[in-house]
């Protein structure tokens, strides 16, 4: 009798979409989210308007103060609140609505967030916590700050464990089946999620009793490598969210069927496992890491880049595959019968096209000896401007301009479809062309998180000075990109005609083969995952610890 | 699942690709010595100015051609700065950090390493090229980060 009940509500989300409640917390995460962008996005500007000599900060608002907000809104607001509003309206209607408890779950977390965020912001703008998303001790931010963050990474767990019960609840009445791929794909994150941000938790618990002054000093080589292990799955969690959109939703959208759904699952499954000791390759150049672990770590690090090369190709191979079948001819030929004037799909495609570059500079990056070259330079900043400001952020761009119609029972109109492409155009050339930039004046020696200088007019800083000019310009094309993405999210949220959109999930080929069950066995995965954490971890974090220099006291540097 | 003849060539080429970095990072770091800065010495970080070789920085010659920097960093200087060497010469810089987190980088050359309070970090580079180097702070330090900068000037 459950079971009916249960298919009868799934049916009905199905054809009457998503229930006002789920809609609501979707609507309330990604407004937080695009608010973040808006905000974040200026800092931007006039980060980059300072970096290429055209703008002086006046003196109540430092260049780093500007940094580290500009940091803390993009990278985690934005991103956290779009990939937790995105996989829960995912979730309410793969498996049939929220249940109470679990919409209850989401919105204690999004207070304990928002009150986390107050709580970081205030010292930031105050410039008491000028000391970058990063925050390495010994810098010493206000107590109220950490505090801050304690508060963020409950509030995370909060809808981590909200997933899980969803999930668990689904399973229990749908036995032997598998777990639908988005929710499948929202359990890898949720998973992610809760096993990375725990060691930036450790570091935080930290950090906490040696800024209020209980405790004098601090294992500074530690808390770096906990908040790495934390920042490279961070980085993954966003990837791994567009990828569900490249896997499930692109090929609705162009009219094809999803590619093997046990290479999708095999896919999540690697990067779950294999993510967190990526870490590392953050601390290539650091002293108290033997080269020996240093050496284990590139291949820790490159191994993440199997499952993404496993993904090109099927994208591309669902790509071919749909234009064939729609008359594309030649060797290249079939890329006319893809649907570029599409938002929905020009964005995501070319965030996956700008993932060649930034997948191939991260293999670079990561070896040993490259990495010396370019660590800590502008280059570095244009990596992740390619890899998470086109990759992940157009990716979450393109996915608007259907998630919010579906959310907020409305349609996509012929006119937001168009001003949804020129967006994507402008967003693609203003990151293009400072990445780019950026890439090449790292590659000259000019550092990152560093506000204009010419170092004494020294010869060297000087012909810098050109390539900086870019992230003026692309800053500037960002801008406008920005305001138009923000008025597309308000307008289909808000204003545009009311209808009934789909939440585009594209089914499996007619004559795919069936799915190996263990692929549901995650007890079994994260066993796995934490076994390979460990190889990473446990030797260089004992080392850390045993041979551990005198510690370092708190530093106020700004 | 069955697999594309071109899927596995592919997937062939992607693991052989990660292999061959693989292999050129294990061969530059073991057999030619270029592995990344990765000092394991430690030192109270409270207490440099006292302690051996930190507590008289300087540039030493200790052998032909070869010199030795002994350099503390703290905010928002490079101490010794203005370094003088011949052309030619191969110098190790052997440096700390008085407070927080600095970088060490020497435009147009591969010198790049962290130097971290606790941590005795060592670098080693040969100058063939004559000219006025630019020596920056490349982790973010403080306000005054913008202004961590030295030279290091090859005769």
């Amino acid at each position: 009798m459950e079971t009916a009940v249960k298919n009868f509500k799934e049916k009905t989300s199905n054809v009457f979409g998503i229930n006002p409640q789920d809609a609501l917390l979707s609507k309330s995460y990604l407004l937080v989210a695009f608010a973040a962008l808006l905000l974040g996005g200026t800092l931007g500007l006039l980060q980059g308007l300072n970096r290429a000599g055209l703008l002086e900060l006046p003196r109540w608002l430092n260049y780093y103060q500007v940094l580290t907000a500009h940091g803390l809104l993009l990278v985690l607001v934005l991103t956290a609140f779009f990939t937790i509003g995105y996989f829960y309206a995912g979730l309410s209607h793969n498996l049939g609505g929220l249940l109470p408890k679990v919409r209850k779950m989401a919105w204690i977390g999004f207070t304990l967030k928002m009150i986390g965020f107050v709580l970081a912001v205030i010292p930031i703008l105050m410039n008491n916590a000028t000391v970058m998303y990063t925050f390495y001790p010994p810098m010493a931010a206000s107590p109220i700050f950490y505090f801050g963050l304690v508060f963020i990474v409950l509030g995370v767990w909060m809808c981590a464990f909200g997933s899980f019960i969803q999930v668990a609840n689904w399973r229990k009445n749908n036995k032997g089946k598998h777990v639908p791929i988005l929710s499948y794909f929202a359990t890898g994150v949720f998973v992610l999620l809760f096993f990375g941000s725990i060691p930036v938790t450790i570091e935080v618990l930290m950090i906490i009793p040696w800024a209020i002054g209980w405790v004098e000093t601090i294992n500074v080589m530690l808390t770096r490598t906990l908040f790495w292990a934390f920042g490279h799955t961070l980085v993954n969690i966003w990837y791994l969210t567009a990828v569900s959109a490249w896997y499930v939703i692109v090929p609705k959208i162009i009219g094809g069927r999803r590619f093997s759904d046990t290479l999708t699952r095999v896919v999540i499954i690697l990067l779950v496992i294999m993510n967190i000791p990526g870490g590392f390759h953050h601390q290539i150049i650091d002293p108290g890491i033997h080269e020996s672990v240093k050496f284990l770590h590139v291949f820790m690090s490159l191994a993440i880049a199997f499952p993404s090369l496993m993904t090109a190709y099927a994208m591309f191979a669902t790509f071919e595959r749909t234009a064939r079948k729609k008359g594309g001819k030649g060797l290249f030929g079939w890329f006319k019968k893809l649907p570029w004037g599409d938002v929905r799909f020009l964005a995501p495609m070319l965030a996956m096209i700008a993932f060649i570059p930034g997948g191939a500079g991260g293999i670079v990056q990561s070896t040993n000896q490259l990495n010396q070259v370019v660590h800590n330079t502008m280059w570095v900043v244009g990596h992740f401007h390619i890899t998470v400001g086109i990759s992940v952020v157009l990716t979450f761009f393109g996915i608007c301009y259907w998630l919010i119609p579906y959310i907020s029972k409305r349609v996509l109109t012929p006119a937001m479809n168009k001003l949804g492409v020129a967006t994507t155009i402008i967003w693609t050339v203003g990151m293009s062309l400072m990445a780019f930039a950026m890439h090449w004046v790292g590659l000259l020696g000019s550092p990152r998180r560093t506000s204009y200088t010419t170092y004494m007019d020294h010869a060297t800083a000087l012909s810098w000075d050109p390539y900086l000019f870019f992230l003026a310009i692309g800053g500037t094309l960002l801008m406008v990109g920005v305001i138009l993405q923000v008025y597309a999210v308000v307008h289909m949220m808000f204003f545009a005609p009311k209808g009934e959109t789909e939440f585009p999930i594209a089914d499996e080929e007619d004559n795919a083969t069936p799915t190996p069950y263990w692929t549901e066995k995650w007890g079994r995965i994260i066993v796995i995952m934490l076994i390979v954490v460990a190889m990473g971890y446990v030797i260089p974090v004992v080392d850390m610890i045993v041979n551990a220099p005198p510690g370092s006291p708190p530093f106020r540097t700004w | 699942m069955k697999m594309h003849l071109d899927e596995k060539i592919w997937l062939i080429l992607s693991f052989g690709l990660i292999m061959g970095f693989m292999f050129f990072t294990g061969y530059q770091t073991f057999v030619l010595g270029m592995g990344p800065p990765s000092h394991m010495e430690t030192i109270d970080p409270q207490n440099v100015d006292n302690i051996a070789p930190f507590d008289e920085p300087g540039v030493y010659q200790v052998g032909e051609n070869e010199y030795e920097v002994v350099m503390t960093l703290e905010i928002f200087s490079f101490n010794p700065g203005n370094i003088e060497i011949p052309a030619g010469a191969t110098v190790t810089f052997i440096m700390t950090s008085k407070d927080v987190v600095h970088g060490f980088q020497v435009a147009d050359t591969n010198l790049n390493a962290m130097v971290m309070p606790g941590h005795i970090q060592k670098i080693t580079q040969t100058f063939h090229e004559p000219g006025e180097y630019l020596v920056l702070c490349n982790e973010y330090c403080g306000t005054g980060h913008q202004h961590m900068a030295t030279t290091i000037t090859v005769k």
